[in-house]
């Protein structure tokens, strides 16, 4: 490295003085690696989003001549060649509902326990492995200890709640990572402040840690819908139901012990099991579930966009 | 009160060791702080006076596991005796922090936060309220300033301005000790002698113990002051003549700047 004056006078030298800070040869090379890595860079982040945009241009390209008002609230007709999604859309509805109305509680509060309360112990040690091991259960295992853990040795029978409960065990690992998340994003200087006017951990957590917070947790538990919403597995073995008849647009068609049908896996009927079925039928069906998923998750960056707005750290 | 000299004193510790697992932060520290005074904690970073700050309000033990042995009296009650509460000990033995803590709630709110912790919902009157808000911010001097915007954010305001109002939230509970982790530290030279101008307008009412690595704080706004190194209690004394004539080879190093 030779710094201004050393060059200067090498150069008085050698007669030329190079003009100040002017482009050398390899900082021509390092600016060209820098144009490149930004050109490779943003390149893939586009990558990203281009098979979306083609998924869901595709599927509403293809779903076009049956979409309408009348696809979302029709019973299906024909053993599925014609009519709509109503109780499949419905009984989606129900399962996610009825999940999260399990999950969230539980996950919520056990998050709040190994993040506010916990110490590190055996105990806690192991509640973190199994939250974590948990999540890595692939679907169709769930299925299988749903159906024999609810369905079979609870005795529930193949019904909503089975798969409800089946849905909620398989969310709850990563509503307990996501509400941890929040959790930790709250200062701890806020606890601190707290303690320190005595505070018992309760009403630190009520007054100050959970009113922080709550923007985070409830967008973590919403992103789960869409989970809970597209899983095919779970809700076959342990609730779903190939066919059932419900009053078109009747919003409380099913019972809690009742069989529903499911958006997931009345795609996979028409897509597979039904011969003859119009071409279009199993895309407005994805389209169905894809949007309903998209709704869900708009609603979820709303909400936090109005929580945070409200936040004033 | 089970201890002839209590009255005198504020907080009093015999033995007192601490360990964060095998680290000794706090080694046999004996030291009797007076009632009403100013005393300061002063020496190196990482010798403990924070730790033995947090002490005096058991906080310490919100930090993860720690280990103590010895003994601790304020106001002559030992606080590991069985049946001391520690929400109680920590609403008459309050903490200022480094950075001011203003939780994010209005002024009003941050000021009445500690009264509604600790008071039933109903025994609380609108006019409780707001006489505990004037009072205290009075007491801090920020009354004037922020009377007219009660319900703004804290976070609002300046960090001088934070800091007091971290101090006032103290005031409501009617505390006995104020204890003060380097409250100046993150503020510039004007905020800091305007909170070491509060700090002597506090003294007498409330005991007040800070912690500073700010020698010329110490000798400016102390009356008694004690130098801990390496977890142990090295000299204690009436400020001034610590300052004057140390009588630890230590201190006198300390005072010169030679470490630390």
């Amino acid at each position: 490295m030779t710094s201004l004056a050393e060059n200067k006078k090498a150069g008085a030298k050698a007669g030329d003085v190079p003009a100040l800070f002017a482009r050398t040869d390899l900082g021509r090379r390092r600016e060209r690696a820098e144009r490149t890595a930004q050109a490779a860079l943003s390149g893939m982040a586009l990558l990203v989003i281009i098979p979306l945009a083609l998924i869901i241009i595709y599927l509403i390209v293809e779903a076009w001549p049956l979409l309408s008002l009348d696809f979302l609230l029709e019973s299906p007709r024909r053993g599925m060649r014609e009519g709509g999604v109503w109780p499949a859309l419905l009984g989606t509805v129900y399962l996610v509902l009825m999940s999260l109305a399990v999950a969230a509680p539980i996950g919520i509060l056990a998050a709040v326990y190994l993040h506010e309360y916990a110490d590190d112990s055996a105990f806690t040690r192991a509640v973190q492995l199994a939250v974590v091991n948990l999540a890595g259960v692939p679907s169709i295992v769930h299925a299988l200890f749903g159906l024999g853990a609810f369905v079979v040795f609870a005795g529930i029978g193949r019904s909503i709640l089975a798969a409800s409960l089946t849905l909620a065990i398989m969310t709850l690992p990563v509503i307990i990572a996501s509400t941890r998340e929040a959790l930790a994003s709250v200062p701890r200087s806020f606890r601190e402040a707290c303690w320190n006017v005595g505070a018992t951990r309760w009403q630190t957590i009520r007054h100050v840690v959970l009113p922080n917070s709550i923007s985070g947790i409830l967008t973590g538990v919403i992103l789960q819908v869409s989970r809970a919403a597209g899983e095919t597995a779970p809700v076959m073995f342990t609730g779903a139901v190939f066919y059932k008849a419900v009053r078109d647009g009747d919003l409380f068609a099913y019972g809690l012990l009742d069989q529903c049908m499911a958006l997931s896996m009345h795609l996979f009927t028409v897509s597979t099991q039904v011969p003859d079925v119009p071409e279009a039928l199993p895309y407005a069906t994805a389209v169905v579930l894809l949007f309903t998923v998209l709704a869900v998750n708009a609603f979820a960056i709303a909400l936090r966009v109005y929580l945070r707005s409200r936040k004033r750290w | 009160m089970n201890n002839p000299a209590a009255a005198d004193y504020a907080i009093q510790t015999r033995d007192l060791s601490l360990w964060y697992g095998n680290f000794q932060a706090l080694n046999n520290v004996t030291l009797d702080i007076k009632h009403g005074a100013i005393t300061s904690l002063i020496g190196p970073s990482g010798c403990g006076k924070t730790t033995l700050l947090r002490c005096f309000n058991r906080i310490n033990e919100r930090y993860g596991s720690v280990r103590t042995s010895g003994e601790i009296r304020i106001l002559g009650r030992n606080i590991y005796d069985e049946d001391v509460s520690l929400i109680e000990l920590r609403r008459f033995v309050g903490m200022v922090f480094q950075r001011p803590n203003p939780l994010p709630l209005s002024i009003y709110e941050n000021i009445v936060f500690g009264l509604r912790l600790h008071s039933e919902r109903r025994a609380l009157t609108r006019a409780d309220l707001d006489a505990a808000v004037e009072g205290a911010l009075t007491e801090v001097g920020l009354w004037a300033s922020v009377r007219d915007r009660l319900d703004r954010s804290a976070l609002d305001l300046q960090l001088d301005e934070q800091q007091k109002l971290c101090i006032a939230r103290l005031l409501p509970l009617k505390p006995e000790v104020i204890l003060m982790d380097e409250p100046c530290s993150a503020l510039d030279a004007e905020a800091t002698r305007a909170i070491e101008e509060l700090l002597f307008g506090l003294r007498g009412r409330y005991s007040i113990v800070i912690v500073t690595h700010n020698m010329a704080q110490a000798r400016r706004a102390s009356d008694e002051c004690f130098l801990m190194l390496m977890g142990e209690l090295i000299e204690h004394g009436a400020t001034e003549s610590l300052f004057t004539s140390p009588k630890d080879a230590r201190t006198l190093n300390y005072l010169e700047g030679r470490f630390g």
